[in-house]
């Protein structure tokens, strides 16, 4: 029976979910019309953390925007350095060599876990379930040890390179790696012990915030999110980039549309990313890691140092910056949260014309108030939680 | 060519105003009456089934006129297409377009961005505010090219 049906006519009551409040994940504030306990509109109020990115990204040259792009889902930098860079080079009209292919997969893959572990963490903490924040920060830390091997730091990397990367592998991480990677399926088992069957758990999700399939498409839901109401769409599927073509993975389908087959969802999709990490590793190919143009990427040191060529290369690249052809594209990857995508229009200057994020995180928030109408106020925070939000990310 | 942008021609001859493609992006400029129904086309046609709206992104082409520009990125999941299309405001003082919203639901927030950010006014959106600067900020419409980058 219909939540709404039940409870008794009153005046409604405004309240404000936030802008501080630990279950809005950030600064999201929800302007809540209520009956009782029951919502009768719900309008989330964000921009609280808009930066201007897409402005800022205009007053500088394409390498300077890598770092802003870190800012946008904070908790997947590595996924934004991915769709940015992926997107200039297609401007660019360059392809990275295949061991720099290999190296934005596993640790996109790794970044899509860590985000995954997190949403796990925070979604079930909403919900009144302390234990999986524990158990899911304890595998997040040990991917934070290894990312901090690889860019020296937790959140923001900036590894990933227009035209390759910042640096080959660190030694000694490909052995961790594998460490985490063969033992990540055992603690798996652990988040579904506390979760899967638990009662509450399913009280507080079945059912909850349910969009069909077509209504998913048509609300613009992404990755796991549209997945969930049994959308079979996976980018890195259906549209390869970066050598997606040569993993085999499964695509994890829900068929409700509700809070729990997303929960599903994105359980296996942690196995999967954890599976294309091991194959990753098995084929990791040896070579190069950046694209052999002399205008895109810098030249080796000992180059700048010891060569007028280089020297020259190296100035200009740092004064002036790449110059991509004039021309406008769109590219879209994968990111943990669904569809992100650059659309990038070039001028032939330095400076990007126009940088417009399509980030994952805005689009999945839109359907709120069609979701929260007729529900409990405490549905709504269920609904928060499995939309995975980062407000860096809607906010941009 | 492709197949789209070869039945868009047949379909709306009179409305395709350029075709432009770069990188194996199709982006197909029509003109802002023919846009609703063109969307419509592109959705609801089986051999195009572009049912899914990836963003709305406003641009503002100053100093060229005409000035404004929305454009639309559509995907379809079953041929597993991209396809793009812009149309341009009349107006480069009060840049008007008509809404997507009835032909996708997801418009809705996209055509606020672009309306807070780039001034964009969409005819017959139902709820047409500010979604990520404060509404005190009437007049101010950060993406636009006139408005500083810096120091403001």
């Amino acid at each position: 029976m219909n939540s709404a049906e039940l409870a008794p006519s009153t005046e409604t009551m405004l309240l404000n979910l936030g802008p501080q409040h630990p279950s809005t994940h950030g600064v999201l504030r929800v302007w809540l019309e209520l009956d009782g306990e029951v919502i009768v509109n719900a309008d989330p109020d964000i921009g609280y953390l808009h930066r201007g990115i897409e402005k800022m990204c205009e007053n500088r040259t394409y390498h300077q925007c890598l770092p802003l792009t870190d800012r946008l889902d904070y908790l997947a930098g590595t996924a934004n350095n991915f769709g940015f860079v992926l997107a200039v080079e297609k401007l660019l009209g360059v392809e990275v060599p295949k061991r720099a292919q290999y190296i934005r997969v596993l640790l996109a893959e790794l970044t899509r876990i860590s985000s995954h572990l997190f949403w796990l963490g925070t979604h079930g903490h909403d919900l009144g379930a302390m234990t999986p924040l524990f158990f899911a920060f304890r595998e997040r830390e040990e991917l934070m040890d290894l990312f901090e091997m690889v860019w020296g730091g937790r959140l923001f990397p900036c590894y990933l390179r227009i035209g390759g990367l910042a640096a080959d592998l660190p030694e000694g991480f490909v052995e961790k790696a594998w460490d985490f990677v063969k033992k990540f399926p055992e603690r798996i088992k652990d988040y579904h012990n506390l979760l899967t069957k638990n009662r509450i758990w399913i009280a507080r999700t079945k059912d909850v915030g349910v969009l069909t399939k077509e209504e998913a498409l048509d609300w613009g839901w992404s990755g796991p999110m549209a997945r969930g109401s049994g959308v079979d769409w996976d980018i890195r599927r259906d549209t390869p980039y970066s050598s997606y073509q040569d993993f085999d993975f499964k695509i994890p389908l829900g068929t409700n549309g509700d809070t729990y087959d997303r929960y599903l969802v994105r359980m296996e999709e942690m196995v999967q990313s954890n599976l294309i990490c091991r194959q990753v590793l098995e084929k990791m190919p040896s070579g190069d890691i950046n694209v052999n143009d002399p205008t895109v990427i810098l030249p080796p040191k000992e180059k700048v140092y010891n060569t007028i060529e280089g020297l020259i290369n190296h100035f200009l690249l740092i004064e002036k910056g790449i110059t991509p052809p004039k021309g406008e594209i769109y590219q879209a990857i994968e990111a943990p949260k669904g569809e992100l995508g650059f659309y990038i229009i070039s001028d032939g200057s330095p400076h990007p014309f126009r940088v417009k994020v399509r980030g994952p995180s805005f689009v999945n928030l839109s359907p709120t108030k069609v979701l929260a109408k007729g529900r409990l106020l405490s549905d709504l925070i269920a609904l928060i939680g499995t939309m995975d939000i980062v407000l860096a990310d809607v906010d941009r | 060519m492709d197949t789209v942008t070869e039945k868009l021609q047949t379909q709306f001859p009179e409305a395709i105003v350029a075709i432009y493609e770069f990188r194996g992006d199709t982006t197909v400029t029509v003109k802002p009456e023919q846009l609703v129904a063109v969307c419509q086309f592109l959705r609801d046609d089986p051999e195009t089934s572009f049912k899914y709206l990836s963003a709305v992104s406003g641009v503002d082409y100053y100093p060229a006129s005409p000035r404004f520009a929305a454009v639309y990125h559509l995907y379809s999941h079953q041929y597993k297409k991209r396809f793009a299309l812009k149309a341009f405001c009349a107006n480069d003082e009060v840049p008007v377009l008509p809404s997507v919203v009835p032909v996708w639901s997801t418009a809705d927030w996209h055509e606020r961005e672009a309306y807070d950010l780039v001034g964009i006014k969409f005819s017959g959106h139902p709820d047409l505010r500010r979604i990520l600067t404060p509404p005190e900020c009437e007049g101010y419409y950060p993406l636009r090219k006139d408005y500083p980058q810096e120091g403001y």
